[in-house]
């Protein structure tokens, strides 16, 4: 289980940057979620917002070299791992300079150049990717590691099963995170998830671990463990974040749904212990930051915003005479 | 040019391809052991962590192919029977097929899913389909199906070299049937067919193991003075439709072969095409010889009745001609 949170060895510098990198991703999804709304992204989003400690925690401590498979929540991950915020927002917004030409979109970033494999739109599908990036990367020896977030629901696909075994057996430097946010798509995880998620490893005898998912400290310590035990070439780790999803399943779900799945209540008091506000608490509390250190931050990630949007607006869509055979058996 | 059997221009085409390219490696079901010898002795050459057992996990390890391609290595990925492909088929349909397009060709993927496929030797309902036209489908995989051992070895090199996924579908219990190999490093493009034999009066459009009996089937023909322009298209993604064209401008008249079920088949494929392009070159309907829209079953004459052979392709050919020679009429 968790540790007793303790952030002794983390500098300000470092502290501070979480604190960034955690907003960037609330903030730009706030403005993707905006979009949605006002009908300017011609697909469905799914934001991860609530969720950024995760992300945040893992991928602070992960180079280029090394993998992460992420899911159809997927913004965060890629932003986490040094993704583009323009080439994400051009992309979402289906234009020829996003990251993917507009032919993925929001459920497919992927920047293979900093080892984001993707975001996925089949739930679980990173579970096995990630298994065979971190085959090659134990056979290159360099001491990468590969890391696939997935969700609650995801943990009900068989391949997490599968992928644990054969993981274990090959000893591979994976990390399979699950971010249990409470929702299984539009089911409560109670209705549908049977037991603790982060016991599923015991049978395989990986190592495992739960953690609060909306705690940085906890995770930043949780992922530096399982990282750790990975790239000494000690195996796979199984790890639970705890977290919640604010937003819904989709954006535009409240358009369709004929009913709710959750109370305003239980919303109410996971959004009380949002991770991006407790962590600034911390940060001030703690001297390690000082107000107008956030209110910096928060001026240049809104700069960032705007400026993404702009790009995406202000970029021309594919020409259409072009699709189709461009990127297929190229 | 020296005799060989199939299976050992497969492995031959394997060990070479390994011995040149340290990132090419081998994983699946019982590849150390083999059961059909395709991989057998490679892991003493080249190594336990380039060839590797798999558990029977096939939704894992049809996405271990895809991670581990995504990070650079070669990876063939050996799924023993081609039906087995349907339980990792999300990695195949959802992920292999669709990476490079909806990442705007960020990546290389390249891998080559082997099994094998086809009836004729009592393996039954489960472990006797042709999955190539579902897999034709996809619009992201090549796919592969050689009739010849030369032409598997100067396949599966072409295969292992493409930077797109390839399916190699090599014909169940046709392993041991011998045939000229070149000497060296024999490669094949894909998409060139191969003319088999030539004539004037039909063009036989003949697909993976229906190769043998048609090319009969055209010998037989030929006593009767009824020319066959027998074609083996060998990779039916990318199709080399120049050539069907070519031929069928020449003959008017098409039967194609395929041991696939009739709808939707690989023979309908080539049917539409040249109904679409060499429509006003026709002399008559163009037939395919196919398998009924059933599985295959066990009993040796129950499975004989359903699939294509010699007499059915000959019968085809006459009756396309008027020229039906023994039972019913024309």
């Amino acid at each position: 289980m968790s540790v007793a949170p303790s952030d002794a060895n983390l500098s300000d510098e470092q502290m501070l940057g979480f604190y960034r990198d955690m907003l960037r991703i609330r903030r730009i999804e706030e403005r993707i979620g905006d979009d949605a709304k006002a009908g300017n992204i011609p697909g469905a989003v799914h934001l991860y917002i609530g969720q950024e400690a995760v992300g945040v925690g893992f991928c602070s401590q992960l180079t280029d070299d090394d993998w992460i498979a992420s899911t159809h929540r997927g913004h965060g991950h890629y932003l986490a791992k040094g993704g583009d915020s323009k080439l994400l927002m051009a992309e979402i917004y289906g234009r020829e300079t996003g990251m993917c030409k507009g032919h993925g979109g929001s459920m497919h970033v992927a920047d293979f150049s900093k080892g984001i494999i993707g975001a996925n739109g089949i739930v679980g599908a990173g579970i096995s990717i990630i298994t065979g990036a971190a085959w090659a990367a134990q056979m290159d020896g360099k001491g990468a590691v590969g890391v696939a977030f997935f969700g609650d629901g995801a943990a009900n696909q068989g391949v997490l099963c599968e992928a644990l075994n054969v993981a274990v057996l090959w000893k591979l430097p994976v990390i399979f995170v699950c971010e249990n946010n409470g929702f299984s798509e539009f089911s409560p995880s109670s209705t549908v998830t049977a037991g603790n998620i982060v016991d599923r490893a015991k049978p395989y005898g990986a190592a495992h671990e739960a953690v609060d998912g909306n705690d940085l400290i906890a995770v930043h310590q949780c992922a530096a463990r399982a990282i750790k035990h990975a790239r000494a070439g000690n195996g796979p780790s199984l790890i639970e974040a705890r977290t919640y999803r604010q937003r819904g399943h989709v954006e535009a779900e409240v358009s369709f749904l004929g009913s709710t799945y959750r109370s305003d209540e239980e919303v109410a008091e996971w959004i009380a212990r949002d991770p991006i506000p407790a962590f600034a608490k911390r940060v001030l509390d703690a001297g390690q930051a000082s107000q107008a250190d956030l209110d910096r931050i928060e001026a240049e990630i809104a700069a960032e915003v705007a400026e993404a949007v702009q790009f995406a607006e202000g970029s021309p869509y594919p020409d259409p005479a072009m699709q189709g055979t461009n990127y297929m058996f190229a | 040019m020296a005799k060989k059997r199939m299976i050992q221009a497969i492995n031959e085409a394997l060990d070479g391809e390994m011995a040149k390219d340290p990132k090419v490696v081998v994983f699946g079901e019982d590849v150390e052991i083999s059961l059909f010898g395709d991989t057998r002795g490679l892991k003493d050459k080249h190594g336990a962590h380039r060839v590797r057992n798999m558990p029977i996990s096939e939704t894992v390890m049809s996405g271990m192919a895809v991670g581990a391609a995504a990070a650079g290595y070669k990876v063939v990925c050996h799924m023993m029977f081609g039906n087995f492909m349907y339980t990792g088929f999300d990695s195949i349909a959802n992920q292999a097929s669709k990476l490079r397009y909806m990442t705007a060709g960020q990546i290389a993927l390249p891998i080559v899913y082997m099994g094998v496929f086809g009836g004729g030797r009592s393996a039954a309902a489960q472990h006797s389909d042709a999955m190539h036209p579902m897999i034709m489908n996809l619009g992201g995989i090549k796919v592969a199906l050689p009739a010849t051992p030369a032409d598997a070895m100067g396949l599966l090199r072409s295969a292992i070299h493409d930077p797109n996924p390839v399916m190699f579908l090599q014909a169940a219990g046709r392993g041991g049937e011998q045939g000229e190999v070149p000497e060296g490093d024999h490669v094949i493009e894909m998409g060139k067919a191969s003319t088999v034999q030539e004539g004037d009066d039909v063009t036989v459009v003949a697909i993976g193991a229906m190769v043998r009996p048609a090319l009969r089937a055209a010998q037989e023909l030929a006593r009767s003075g009824i020319g066959v322009d027998l074609i083996d298209p060998r990779t039916v993604v990318p199709l080399d439709s120049e050539t069907i064209l070519e031929s069928v401008r020449r003959t008017g008249r098409l039967v194609v072969v395929d041991e696939a079920r009739d709808m939707c088949s690989a023979a309908s494929h080539v049917a539409a095409i040249c109904a679409d392009q060499c429509f006003d070159a026709l002399k008559a309907p163009i037939r395919r010889v196919t398998v009924p829209d059933v599985a295959l079953p066990y009993s040796p004459p129950l499975e004989k009745a359903l699939l294509p052979n010699e007499a059915s392709i000959s019968d085809a050919v006459r009756r396309l001609l008027g020229k039906a020679a023994t039972g019913g009429g024309a």
